[in-house]
């Protein structure tokens, strides 16, 4: 059952061969089981779940199920859950019980999933292998001895080892479409303001984006037919009809035109991920697709202002945390300052603390112009590269990582680290949508082929991930998990 | 040396929205501590704002009313600093791109002489909790300060004008100026005692003639029109003081004083300040279309510079009478009703500004909350007027009425007999009795020399009004005791 | 732009991050290796660029004037460390 995609899940559930509560059952005890060591989940709140799923089946009973009624999902612990523990992986927050409920969290039990609980990450979602995180590291289901990504580490690395058919992810410069590939499995971050923030701890506010990750193309489609849309408590959403998503994911391939942009295959690129990458390229040329190289000029400046930009935005959203009305505090404060900077130094990581740090000198005085105004001339340049390449195609296709997972502890450097990044972070400059789709291994570890599409084209991205996948079997691939075998 | 002050203002207003400037919670004051603070207001994790439409709407108007700019497009900045009474770490203001531009407030010193101030421009911004510090403790023995937050959140307008006025007295005239465009408007109650007024002082003097400015102490949150005078008073000796002994004002904040009256240093072992201002990613840029403006442009109510412009050209009444009364809305209204009730402008205004302000100063009672309505008022008037009653007994109506001792000037003026007497014959009546019984003064005047004699007039005027109870008309009674004496000289 | 000690404290100081010496002598190598690499920015020529703070050009959605909210304070409060008669402590503020 949980090799089983969202999808061919719901059909089961709805054709009645197995129920709602059977299903979280199995993969309750498989996390019980396997998590220990994965170390996927921060918070597994089984009793909800199964208290969901039967109610998910009562629904079904009165025939009242709809698409996704009963279906299993995780959440990263960067969505807040009311009730039930949410810690963006810090220990900030590691006693933070949210008395709300995410947009996101919302519309997937209004649509009727079951929620497993809550998954690792990054602290405050700032990592690229998910070693950032105060409730440990999480293992590559394919390799133990890899790191699973991260941001969103934990959902990649739960959904690859079926613990949960499907998860969210957040993705702010990569932290979907990174770990997913480092996974083996799907992961769309969608448009800039087509998901609801509302909810969702803040990292970088003009950057980030939630958005689904699961087993195939068309499990993203039906996970984003429930969370997508204009809500009324995000500025930032757009309100614009959403389509349905699973409507154009059999439209055929024939005359697409797809580019292949010269900087995503430069130096750096490891040679097995540009061989996967260039061999999934020719599936999509025998599906009558045509390939062109172009350039977005600026892709070298995009790693630049992304390290401006989002440390400044987070330096002031954490602010918040300051000892005083949630969160951790110091024990025992001589004074004020001393509340703060020490509840602060104690709560926070290395990694949050080193953006922070970044983030708050460059917004200071006598630096706003030579960084913060330089790195938004420079983000309009980049999207604008978008925007005139996408005049001439209609996808764009590149890896959406230069190499495969890296080992656990490898990468001490933290430029080096935010260097890997060099396909995924433009993209949310941008604000476009991308998507990756898993298209060989490297070294026995997944590779994955990341596909843009201009602001809104989720539905073609979806379709062209999904024709692929009606193509190769990449996606079907299953990790061999030691516990299991043992 | 004769010295020069120099004086800005920052008068934040909290407009007079039912919720918050970026979320859905009551604005109302005297809650139960944190009742009114939401999720956006403490800044919980992942919450978001979005802008409240009135706050937006209460701006621009003020805008229209100050002539200024309306710039098309505003952005909201985060201004970073660490506060307990500050949620999220950052205030959401505007730096860059406020919501009001460029505009202009005419004052009107006590001479009836008007002047115009420069407006530097309004932005919109949230307004931060309240520390309270009580005797709270952590168990340790350690004071503590109390956070409430219900008014984080609340609108603030802050208008930041030039550096234009020269004198405490042009500084307290521009911030009730403002108190009277802001209540006209209807987009604040004004009231300074809860807060929901107050202002930031920038004082400097230099030497008459220079052009530079002098380096400025800034006093805070001065919440009363007299503070802010009494304040810059206080603020320009220290000054100046400072200078002619040789030493030199430093750049500082400082607060008022009211009971020493005085104002001191806030103590400063803060370094300087850096607040980091950026866009706030959470927000997008306020996009204002002409048509909207317009459509506030053209139901803005009669603001104060042009009532007192329509009082003093339209009624003909002074430059003084046409301030006093236009300086509230309410004021303003309740004067034209007197006016629409009597016929008489300069009569109402006397009224108006005579016996009613008086008692109600007396009683310390607002306008709004007269006794005496302005209908009541008009008809009194009205019988001045029409010589039913003389003045002294006007008075006595006026008091009665004050009282609620009848439902009108006319019910009073029957009740108590006060109708004037004008019957000729019968004020002779009492004139000769009067004459009858004043044979010493009657001698006495017809010794004096003539141009002595209209003073001596008076004695035998109060005879007759006493004898007819204050009811005799004293423009009769004057006529026709002057005809009577003369005749016996 | 060179990275001094004290901008690192500095830094920390605004951010109210409490920072050993050694602490901040390993951030400012960081962050001096870091901005090193931002300041690959400079050597592109934006002159006349808009900066872009938004990836769409939409803007700022109104909402109606409303009370939506209702009093949640024990709730709210539930995840606060310390707080006494529904008002959060902080340790003396001096004014």
């Amino acid at each position: 059952m949980h090799d089983k995609t969202l999808t061919e899940l719901a059909a089961g559930l709805a054709a009645g061969e197995f129920t709602s509560r059977e299903l979280t059952e199995h993969l309750l005890a498989r996390i019980e089981r396997l998590d220990g060591t994965l170390n996927s989940f921060i918070t597994v709140t089984a009793e909800q779940a199964l208290a969901a799923a039967d109610a998910a089946d009562a629904a079904r009973a009165r025939g009242e199920a709809g698409a996704l009624t009963g279906v299993p999902v995780a959440i990263k612990d960067l969505f807040c859950t009311e009730g039930v523990l949410t810690t963006a992986g810090s220990r900030m927050l590691a006693d933070f019980v949210s008395p709300y409920d995410a947009t996101v969290v919302e519309r997937l039990k209004a649509a009727g999933t079951v929620s497993l609980g809550k998954l690792n990450l990054d602290e405050f979602a700032m990592g690229s292998s998910n070693e950032n995180s105060a409730f440990g590291a999480v293992k590559n289901p394919w390799d133990s001895r890899a790191v699973p990504g991260g941001s969103s580490g934990g959902s990649a690395a739960a959904v690859a080892a079926g613990l949960a058919p499907a998860a969210m992810g957040t993705d702010t410069g990569g932290s979907i479409r990174q770990p997913a590939a480092f996974c083996g499995i799907t992961g769309l971050k969608p448009t800039y303001g087509r998901v609801s923030r509302w909810g969702i701890i803040a990292y970088a506010s003009s950057l980030d984006q939630a958005g689904p990750m699961a087993r195939s193309a068309a499990d993203c489609a039906l996970l984003m037919n429930a969370i997508a849309g204009h809500d009324h408590r995000d500025s930032t959403s757009v309100a614009r009809g959403v389509p349905d998503y699973t409507e154009e994911l059999a439209a055929p391939l024939a005359g697409l035109k797809i580019g292949l942009p010269r900087e995503y295959f430069g130096d750096g690129l490891a040679p097995e991920v540009e061989a996967a990458v260039r061999e999934a390229v020719k599936v999509y040329e025998s599906l009558g697709a045509t390939v062109r190289e172009v350039s977005l000029p600026h892709t070298h400046y995009a790693i630049p202002a992304y390290y401006v930009i989002a440390p400044a935005e987070a330096s002031s959203n954490l602010s918040r945390y300051d000892g005083v009305r949630f969160g951790h505090r110091c024990k025992n404060p001589s004074d004020l300052i001393d509340l703060y900077k020490r509840s602060r130094a104690e709560g926070f990581g290395e990694e949050v603390k080193r953006r922070i740090l970044i983030g708050t000198h460059t917004l200071s005085e006598g630096f706003f112009d030579a960084y913060y105004k330089k790195a938004q001339q420079v983000r309009r340049l980049i999207r604008q590269d978008f925007l005139d390449a996408f005049e001439e195609v209609d996808v764009l296709m590149g890896p959406a990582s230069p190499t495969p997972a890296f080992d656990l502890g490898a990468n001490k450097d933290p430029v080096a680290m935010y260097l890997q990044d060099i396909y995924t972070i433009a993209v949310n400059l941008a604000g476009i949508p991308g998507i990756s789709v898993p298209a060989g291994f490297a070294g026995g570890r997944p590779v994955g082929l990341q596909i843009l599409g201009t602001h809104f084209a989720e539905p073609r991205l979806l379709n062209v991930a999904h024709q692929f996948q009606q193509a190769t079997d990449w996606h079907l691939r299953r990790p061999e998990l030691a516990e299991e075998t043992a | 040396m004769q010295w020069e002050t120099v004086i800005g203002l920052e008068v934040h207003v909290q407009l007079a929205t039912r919720s918050k400037i970026f979320s859905g919670a009551s604005t109302a004051f005297g809650a139960e501590p944190n009742t009114q603070a939401c999720a956006v207001d403490l800044g919980l994790p992942g919450v978001l704002p979005v802008l409240n439409e009135q706050a937006v709407a209460m701006a621009v108007q003020f805008g229209l009313a100050i002539h200024a700019e309306i710039p098309e497009v505003s952005v909201f900045d985060r201004k970073n600093y660490f506060y307990p009474d500050l949620p999220k770490g950052y205030q959401t203001s505007q730096m860059y791109h406020p919501i009001v531009g460029p505009g202009e407030v005419e004052i009107t010193l006590e001479d009836g002489s008007t002047r115009t101030i420069r407006v530097h421009h309004a932005h919109l911004e949230e307004d931060a909790g309240k520390s309270l510090h009580e005797s709270f403790s952590d168990g340790m023995g350690h004071a503590m300060t109390g956070i409430d937050l219900n008014r984080a959140g609340t609108p603030l307008l802050e208008i930041v004008s030039e550096p234009d006025m020269r004198s405490a007295k042009e500084a307290a005239a521009y911030l009730k100026a403002i108190h009277s465009i802001v209540t006209y408007l209807g987009i604040s109650d004004g009231n300074m005692a809860e807060g929901s007024m107050r202002c930031d002082v920038n004082v400097s003097v230099r030497p008459r003639g220079q052009e530079t400015f002098g380096t400025r102490a800034e006093i805070k949150n001065v919440n009363s029109f007299r503070f802010v005078e009494r304040a810059i008073e206080f603020e320009v000796e220290r000054q100046i003081e400072l200078i002619e002994d040789g030493g030199e004002v430093v750049q500082e904040t400082r607060l008022y004083d009211p009971e020493r009256d005085e104002t001191r240093s806030m103590r400063t072992k803060e370094e300087a300040n850096d607040y980091r201002y950026f866009p706030c990613p959470d927000l997008l840029p306020v996009v204002l279309d002409g048509a909207y403006v317009d459509h506030l442009r053209e139901t803005l109510p009669e603001l104060p510079a042009d009532k007192r412009a329509r009082f003093q050209d339209g009624l003909g009444l002074s430059a003084y009478d046409a301030g006093v009364l236009s300086a509230s809305r309410e004021m303003a209204e309740y004067f034209e009703a007197v006016k629409d009730a009597c016929g008489d402008a300069k009569q109402a205004a006397n009224w108006v500004q005579g016996e009613l302000s008086g008692a109600l100063n007396r009683e310390g009672l607002a306008i709004g909350d007269s006794p005496v309505s302005a209908r009541q008022l008009g008809e009194l008037i009205t019988r001045v007027m029409d010589d039913t009653i003389n003045g002294k007994a006007a008075k006595q109506v006026f008091q009665a009425l004050w009282n609620g001792q009848g439902e009108s000037a006319d019910a009073v003026i029957e009740a108590k007999g006060l109708k004037q007497v004008t019957d000729t014959a019968a004020i002779e009546a009492m004139i000769d009795q009067v004459i009858a019984d004043s044979p010493a003064q009657v001698a006495q005047y017809r010794d004096a020399e003539p141009d002595k004699r209209g003073k001596m007039i008076g004695y035998f005027v109060g005879q007759v009004m006493k004898a007819s109870r204050g009811t005799a008309n004293p423009q009769q009674v004057n006529a026709l005791l002057k005809e009577k004496l003369d005749a016996l000289c | 732009m060179a990275l001094e000690h004290a901008d690192v404290l500095r830094a920390a100081h605004l951010a109210r991050l409490g920072l050993t010496d050694d602490e901040a002598a390993h951030y400012q190598a960081d962050l001096g290796r870091i901005l090193e690499m931002v300041d690959r920015l400079q050597a592109l020529d934006t002159e006349g660029v808009a900066p872009l703070a938004h990836p769409l050009d939409t803007t700022q959605r109104l909402r109606a004037d409303e009370v939506t909210e209702s009093d949640q304070r024990d709730r709210f409060q539930r995840s606060a460390p310390a707080v006494e008669q529904g008002l959060y402590l902080v340790p003396r503020v001096v004014e």
